[in-house]
């Protein structure tokens, strides 16, 4: 393993680790809810009373982010270079199994393991190897798409 | 009215951190999912600084029974590790590779403008409702079965 060194950056990781960690425990202590993406936005399409608006509002606060950041300094960078072919499949394959598993990197990563709990380090577990799998097969096996 | 402001507030501070840490980044993201080439372990870093926080709020939220706001708490208390969740943990981990995209930091791309975001988000709801109709499928099977 080659560490790059040139692209690690830990404070700012750590930073916005913890930062990340206090808004999934501001919505469970103010809000009493879980901060999965996933199933905030799959939640949306089988309304059910009640859980509707703050899914929206939270989701609307997301996107707003990027745009609080732009009134104050520039965007950090957002490199997307998979092709739009590329992007569909993973967007079906992150849509399925992020509801089929029940949760993704923030339900299951962030507040699941916050929790102990064993389905979610298993999950995570699963979805890190799995992610870590197909990289290796993209990159050093079929040698980038 | 103040449920939605804290949700909202939420949100942007989630995406306010996935911004700092990088994670909005795919690029970033399929550094650290490379192992095997010059990998960049920051990402491990924003797990173990999200978590260091979550252990301490989720102490304290399993101790209550409400939240602040006076709503129920609801921690998942589903325990089973069953083939829905292996299944599902590895196509969406098959997924994040492929595009470096998780749910969080693609709804915050999406918020940035970027037009590959809205491909992929439009993609992701879909395959969230292909999985609906998946379930439906299998529910009404269930109930032939069981008649």
């Amino acid at each position: 393993m080659m560490i790059d060194w040139a692209h690690f950056t830990p404070v700012s990781a750590l930073v916005g680790g913890l930062i990340i960690g206090l808004a999934a425990v501001l919505l469970i202590l103010i809000n009493g809810r879980i901060a999965g993406i996933s199933g905030i936005l799959g939640g949306l399409l089988t309304p059910s009373r009640g859980e509707s608006a703050w899914r929206a509002a939270f989701l609307l606060g997301m996107i707003a982010a990027p745009l609080l950041w732009l009134a104050l300094a520039a965007l950090p960078a957002i490199q997307i270079e998979a092709s739009t072919p590329l992007l569909i499949v993973a967007g079906l394959l992150v849509g399925f199994g992020t509801r089929l598993g029940s949760g993704c990197t923030s339900g299951h990563g962030v507040c699941g393991l916050s929790r102990l709990s064993p389905r979610s380090l298993v999950a995570t577990v699963l979805f890190m190897g799995a992610g870590f799998a197909t990289v290796f097969v993209v990159r050093h096996v079929l040698g980038g798409v | 009215m103040r449920t939605l402001l804290f949700a909202f507030v939420s949100g942007l501070i989630f995406g306010l951190g996935l911004l700092v840490s990088g994670m909005a980044n795919p690029a970033k993201v399929l550094g650290f999912l490379d192992l095997a080439g010059a990998w960049d372990p920051s990402l491990a870093l924003v797990m173990v600084g999200a978590i260091l926080v979550g252990l301490f709020g989720f102490t304290v939220a399993r101790r209550r029974r409400t939240s602040l706001l006076g709503h129920p708490m609801r921690l998942p208390d589903s325990t089973v590790i069953d083939r829905r969740l292996v299944i599902g943990g590895l196509l969406f981990g098959v997924g994040w590779g492929l595009a470096g995209f998780c749910p969080g930091p693609a709804m915050v791309a999406l918020g940035a403008g970027k037009a590959k975001a809205l491909i992929f988000v439009v993609a992701m709801v879909g395959g969230m409702v292909l999985f609906q109709v998946f379930q439906s499928l299998e529910q009404r099977q269930h109930r032939t079965v069981g008649s």
